[in-house]
């Protein structure tokens, strides 16, 4: 089933809810969002493109096999929760950047931590779906 | 003395992502590891020999009492250098016997982890940390004497081994908490000091059987020896590391560092001396009866240990200095008969005694290091088995009982035994006429032969020189053990005594009996029918009806239904909840206190029931999985509605991922089941009736419970201020509940490798046809 004006929509969507997706992911400290949230997102992003283009375009806009973000996230999240220890502190103390940055507000280790959480989400979806996707053809 | 531990761990773990980098000649570098090690400890001998312990400590899991506390004093010390000194020897040996295989880095990345393993259960000074040592060094064991693990019978072995020496840990665990508790800390100094309190506690005998139930499954005590000639399915470099200087060591370690506070009560005297004395007499006489030269080792070594276990037991001074003597003795001749072992294997393919002879003419190197290690195994003098020896006749005859005699015969029968088994594995396949077949045998490399040579000739100087080798190595370990100094005088000659004449004595017996026993001789009678009291046999039965109940067990709960999985997830929660309803006793609803119902919320539920009665009833599967999702939908609504956006944001992206997931495999299931037959449907119906009920009741319980707002308020009031959050759901997952986040993740990548190692491996499969 290939639709073009599926096809030509996800070009456009893709970015553009990749954006909200991350979008969802910094604010999530303060409003509505958060990095499971937006990695949910994200991914659905890349789903609508694989269903308007197929899977195998899809992975190559992404590149990288999708699986290799499970261990990044989780290796960002495990190095977020244990940075603290190297200053002395108990493993998952929250770390923050005294000054405010434009746009992310305070910038602390926790945001590390939802970072790791969004791309590992990303990472589970797509082998999920891609995988299942692939064998089912 | 905290890197002496973490540097083994670390480069094993370097060794997953480099480890092809010494797959090949360069696999003898690892070896540097112990040797630095090993020139560290031996840098402290002085020092802990004028009577000096080093402490260190670095906190870990305050709050459990937990640190990463090391202790250096004489018996850690000695045990130390054991096991990095062998351990270089080990390494270098392994990386020439081992060399040409596929997974080399993998064997050293285990031996490192076991390495590291040993020396921190004999330096910490923590028991929960000493447990987890523990632990490792079985775990890691299970991967070396497994490490075959295309042949059934190794796997068999290392899973035996495992799961033995797993057992005893969890008891040994047991008794370490109860330990730790009558003392009030976990520090094993602390334990030490309060000696007293615990052997006069009510709960002295249960701790002590709790201690012994850990060392002697480990150290493979009679009846839990069973699994150590079954280890010998280990490449031997990995039987001589385990087995002459660690491993089985370990339990004995247990024993004599918790001595101070368990020891020199009636009860441990007898158990240890029962126990030990009967494992050393039934192991020495057994090991005659083999003809594997790895089986006369295995047997050997259990004797041994029994012996180590039973001088403990008397616990006297005598028998301490004797126990620390023999310990460093067997070591130092256990090892290179194994790595001897190793060279004929390699060089033959046979272990078989009664097919090897003669063998001294082609591997000359060889039959010395096991000529001489022969020689101090069976205590001749000059050796310093001989002075190892010496010293157990002299603890039996000492003992301040009417049972010295009874004992000393015990240790007689025992050694004569062990002498014929050390000239069986020395000497009897390097003696004799040579075999035609063996002729074209050649000389291996000097990487083979040097380790034993050295451990043999060590074994040699320290018999000429006892005097120094027990001021500095035995007197500190004995002083460890008795938490007081008492003197060590090692000598060569201790003029015409009776021990002497044991001594000699014993030497004559055991040479008549390995003169005697020839292959044809073997299997006498009196063998045959010790062989009959085999435990071992026994726990293969119970492992065999274990597998029977886990596989009743798993047909009943396995079906490969997913509706009876859910079936019964389902019922077992129903269940849970009905008692817990009942148990909770009547309540009452108050309408008047929940919010009006207004014409959205009804809107709603119309779409939501609409859509169930749909799925109910259509007859396609396309339709069913909308109509869900159309379900899934309307409560996000709901949860719009009342204000819980982020529960709201998350159901509606999952709910849209379901979709698309069952889209996709929307035409490999089976024909959509239109269920015809009306007891299925009653029994559905009433299962997922029942459990919607329950939910609505467990829903306006909690509406009617007087709200405690503690657990909110507090999120709420410190969600900015320790937070630094506003938005209080997405504070509590990534900081305050950060770990549950954390192993959520976890478990989400373990299920994504687990969907596409499965799906992936039946591509390969489907491909393949």
């Amino acid at each position: 089933m290939r639709s073009t004006i599926l096809q030509t929509a996800s070009q456009y969507l893709l970015p553009i809810l990749l954006l909200f997706s991350f979008f969802l992911l910094i604010r999530g400290h303060y409003s509505p969002g958060g990095g499971f949230v937006g990695g949910l997102v994200a991914s659905i992003a890349f789903v609508l493109h694989s269903f308007a283009n197929g899977v195998e375009n899809t992975m190559r806009i992404i590149r990288y096999k999708p699986m290799s973000l499970i261990p990044i996230g989780l290796g960002l999240s495990t190095a977020s929760m244990l940075l603290p220890v190297f200053f002395g502190k108990p493993v998952m103390t929250s770390l923050w950047i005294p000054a405010q940055m434009p746009v992310f507000g305070s910038v602390g280790t926790t945001l590390f931590f939802d970072m790791g959480v969004y791309l590992l989400v990303v990472g589970v979806v797509l082998t999920i779906l891609f995988t299942i996707s692939l064998f089912s053809e | 003395m905290l890197f002496t531990v973490t540097i083994g761990l670390v480069i094993a773990c370097l060794l997953v992502p480099f480890g092809k980098f010494f797959r090949n000649n360069k696999s003898v570098l690892l070896a540097l590891v112990p040797a630095l090690l090993f020139i560290y400890f031996l840098q402290r001998v002085p020092e802990i020999g004028s009577g000096r312990v080093f402490f260190e400590s670095t906190p870990w899991v305050p709050a459990l009492g937990v640190s990463l506390g090391f202790r250096l004093d004489g018996l850690s010390l000695l045990f130390a250098l054991l096991i990095t000194g062998i351990g270089t020897l080990i390494f270098v040996y392994a990386s020439s016997y081992l060399k040409g295989d596929n997974y080399l880095d993998r064997f050293f990345g285990y031996l490192l982890l076991f390495m590291s393993a040993m020396l921190g259960l004999v330096l910490s000074n923590n028991v929960i940390l000493l447990f987890i040592f523990w632990e490792l060094t079985s775990i890691s064991s299970f991967f070396l004497i497994g490490f075959n693990n295309r042949d059934e019978e190794s796997r068999r072995s290392a899973l035996m081994a495992l799961s033995i020496t797993g057992l005893g840990g969890l008891f040994l665990l047991a008794g370490l908490i109860w330990a730790g508790s009558l003392a009030g800390s976990y520090s094993i100094g602390d334990i030490l000091n309060q000696a007293e309190a615990i052997r006069e506690s009510t709960y002295y005998p249960y701790i002590l059987v709790l201690f012994l139930a850990g060392a002697f499954t480990k150290s493979a005590q009679f009846p839990f020896h069973f699994w150590l000639p079954g280890a010998m399915k280990a490449p031997t470099p990995v039987s001589a590391y385990l087995h002459s200087a660690t491993m089985v060591k370990a339990g004995i370690f247990i024993l004599a560092r918790f001595t101070p506070v368990l020891g020199g009560t009636a009860l441990w005297q007898w158990t240890l001396m029962g126990v030990g004395g009967f494992t050393m007499l039934y192991a020495s006489l057994l090991s005659l009866g083999k003809r594997d030269l790895k089986g006369v080792l295995a047997y050997s070594t259990i004797s041994a240990l029994g012996v180590l276990t039973f001088l403990l037991g008397m616990g006297t001074d005598h028998a301490v200095i004797a126990a620390c003597v023999f310990l460093l003795a067997h070591a130092l001749y256990k090892a290179p008969l194994f790595l001897v072992t190793g060279i004929i294997d390699h060089e033959t393919g046979t272990r078989d005694l009664t097919r090897l002879s003669g063998l001294g003419k082609v591997l000359w190197p060889a039959a010395l290091a096991g000529g001489l290690a022969a020689l101090s195994a069976a205590g001749v003098p000059l050796t310093f088995g001989f002075i190892g020896k010496d010293l157990i006749y002299e603890a039996t005859l000492h003992y301040k009982s009417a049972w010295a005699w009874y004992l000393t015969g015990i240790a007689i029968v025992t050694n004569v035994g062990l002498v014929a088994a050390g000239f069986l594995a020395g000497l009897k396949p390097f003696v004799g006429k040579q075999r035609e077949e063996y002729r074209h045998v050649h000389l291996p490399p000097a990487l083979l032969w040097v380790p034993p040579l050295l451990l043999a000739v060590l074994g040699l100087v320290f018999g000429l020189f006892p005097e120094q080798a027990g001021a500095l190595l035995a007197e500190p370990a004995v002083k460890s053990i008795f938490q007081q100094h008492i003197p060590v005088q090692l000598k060569i000659w201790h003029g015409f005594n009776l021990v002497l004449v044991l001594s000699l004595g014993t030497l004559m017996a055991g040479l008549v009996i390995y003169l005697i026993n020839t292959p044809r001789f073997r299997k006498s009678e009196f063998i045959t029918v010790l062989e009959r009291i085999r435990p071992g046999v026994v726990f293969g039965r119970l492992f065999i009806r274990a597998k029977q109940v886990a596989t009743a067990y798993t047909n009943f709960f396995h079906d490969g239904y997913l509706r009876s999985y859910i079936i019964k997830i389902i019922l077992f929660a129903e269940a849970l909840l009905i008692y817990e309803t009942y148990r909770g006793g009547a309540f009452s609803i108050d309408f008047s206190k929940l919010s009006p119902v207004r014409f959205h919320d009804v809107a709603i539920v119309f779409i939501l029931v609409g859509a169930l009665y749909k799925a109910l009833k259509t007859s396609s599967r396309l339709t069913a999985v909308v109509c869900m999702s159309i379900v899934g939908y309307a409560i996000c609504l709901l949860f719009v509605i009342y204000s819980a956006p982020d529960l709201a944001m998350t159901q509606f992206t999952i709910d849209t991922l379901t979709v698309v997931l069952f889209v996709l495999v929307l035409y490999r299931l089976p024909p959509f089941l239109k269920v015809k037959n009306v007891k299925v449907m009653v029994r559905d119906a009433t299962i997922s009736v029942l459990f919607g009920i329950l939910m609505a009741i467990i829903c306006l319980r909690v509406l009617m419970e007087p709200t405690r707002y503690n657990i909110s308020d507090f999120y709420a009031k410190y969600a900015y201020t320790l937070g630094k959050g506003r938005n209080v759901v997405n504070v509590i997952l990534v900081d305050f509940r950060g770990f549950d986040t954390m192993f959520e993740i976890v478990v989400l990548s373990v299920a994504a490798i687990g969907v596409y190692s499965l799906l992936k491996l039946r591509l390969k499969a489907s491909e393949k046809e």
